[in-house]
């Protein structure tokens, strides 16, 4: 991409001074903050559902695996841009109106994305929580139970352990999709990164400085988030064990 | 609140002909897009996936660089970049498509690239040597025996990334491809049936992606007639 800019030539004059001139560089500083916001709120609740729906796909009652199985499938099958249309034209039309009322006037925008990539992202969590949970051994627990320990102290002292450490890798990549994925909320006018560098573009018609602005900040958080976790992992990698779980992509 | 599941009736042929398969007067078309960016994506995969394990230090670097590059970016941004960079490079106006799957080709490659080297990585060194002992060149050995090993340890992973592909075809709608997103948008703009449209296009674009995760379970079973199936 940066090669581009020999190809650009003399017809384009370039102006880095846009990024930081009132208002342009409050525009970005507030939509790498709404970013930050959208990402965290939004990965808060996918946890929960994730966590939820995950330990639902496990347990030995069919009729609520099923359900779990429903949500999953169906949710993380459809395109996030789906259903961020769908939570912010659809969904309102069949609330009852004081509902709909209440919602448009606190900030429609920013629940409907919030809601779209919760429950998007908490139907792929959920699959890396199942896998988590059925990665450990059943002999684990055996083995933990025969040498005397209770059944509270074998999942407190050995499954809980081991499946947090198997499960931080592809959690962290999956939170980096979420993050990723939340600049899509500029498409029903959350006022995020990708949306302040769309506007700082339309109001100079510096394309080129604005999404290297754009583009370096996301980097820099992807990288810096990854950097933090692999530290992390290696930390409290489990000794013995060389096999990091399979990446979740999907 | 009043649901009128007729409207998806009236208006599917659209749905479905313009905005599903690309017949009609706008182009687009979200399989039209989809085939071959999974196709030419799959092809730069390999390309990257060979060039990241390569010996020569000015081939593997730029090859990691380019992948993790690309990985710390939203594909919103990469389409963007096309959008607007390539017609004051190029310095004449370039149609949605081809800027939409420029970019798609250009980012999932990066993604199928890592899952090729896993691949590459799951294949046993002896299969090199016994390969370059039975007189196979580089090419050769490659060709005929480490890719497809490789290829077929992997095929869960690639077609999972498949389907991220095909549901990310969505994002041309954002530059005004005429897709199945984007014909949703019109129709539920003209009739203004939101929820209906919305609804109608999840099930339509969830029933793909479910086939396809289906079609991936039989092709591994069927590309693996040593190993049992796997459920």
């Amino acid at each position: 991409m940066f090669a581009m800019a020999g190809f650009l030539g003399s017809s384009y004059q370039f102006h880095w001074g846009v990024l930081w001139q009132a208002p342009h560089g409050q525009w970005l500083l507030n939509g790498f903050l709404m970013t930050l916001k959208l990402t965290a709120v939004s990965w808060v609740f996918a946890v929960f559902l994730g966590i939820l729906f995950g330990t639902l796909r496990t347990i030995p009652f069919r009729g609520l695996r099923m359900v779990a199985s429903a949500y999953v499938e169906f949710f993380r099958n459809v395109p996030l841009l789906v259903w961020l249309f769908f939570w912010y034209f659809g969904a309102p039309e069949v609330l009852p109106e004081s509902v709909r009322q209440w919602v448009v006037y606190h900030g429609m925008e920013y629940w409907s994305a919030v809601a779209a990539i919760s429950i998007y992202h908490g139907a792929r969590i959920s699959e890396v929580i199942r896998a988590g949970i059925q990665s450990i051994p059943r002999t684990q627990v055996e083995s933990g139970m025969a040498t005397g320990l209770s059944v509270s102290q074998t999942y407190r002292l050995i499954v809980i352990p081991i499946a947090l450490r198997l499960i931080v890798p592809p959690i962290t990549n999956e939170s980096l999709n979420l993050l990723k994925n939340s600049s899509l909320a500029m498409t029903i006018g959350v006022g995020e990164l990708t949306f302040a560098t769309r506007q700082i573009e339309t109001y100079t018609a510096k394309a080129f400085e604005a999404f290297t602005a754009g583009t370096l900040i996301y980097l820099g958080l992807c990288l810096g988030i990854a950097f933090v976790m692999n530290r992390l992992e290696k930390k409290f990698a489990i000794p013995g064990l060389i096999a990091r779980t399979e990446r979740a992509e999907h | 609140m009043n649901v009128d599941f007729a409207v998806i009736i009236s208006n599917a042929e659209f749905l479905l002909l313009q905005g599903l398969v690309g017949i009609g007067r706008f182009g687009g078309g979200t399989l039209r897009l989809a085939v071959p960016a999974i196709a030419l994506g799959f092809v730069a995969g390999i390309i990257l996936g060979l060039a990241r394990l390569a010996r020569r230090p000015w081939i593997h670097y730029p090859a990691a660089i380019y992948i993790e590059f690309i990985r710390g970016i939203p594909l919103v941004m990469v389409i963007f970049w096309f959008w607007f960079l390539v017609p004051v490079v190029i310095g004449r106006p370039v149609p949605e498509y081809w800027v939409a799957l420029t970019a798609f080709v250009i980012f999932e490659g990066a993604y199928i690239g890592e899952i090729v080297r896993a691949g590459i990585q799951s294949v046993p060194k002896g299969q090199i040597d016994a390969a370059t002992a039975s007189g196979l060149n580089y090419i050769q050995t490659t060709g005929s025996v480490i890719l497809p090993q490789a290829i077929r340890n992997v095929i869960p992973s690639l077609v999972t990334q498949f389907i991220v592909l095909f549901k990310d075809t969505s994002l041309a709608s954002i530059i005004g491809m005429m897709d199945l997103t984007k014909a949703a948008q019109t129709v539920s703009q003209r009739e203004l049936r939101p929820f209906e449209m919305y609804i109608f296009i999840a099930v339509v674009y969830w029933a793909c992606t479910y086939s396809m995760s289906r079609f991936s379970r039989w092709l591994e079973v069927r590309m693996s007639p040593e190993r049992a199936p796997s459920q």
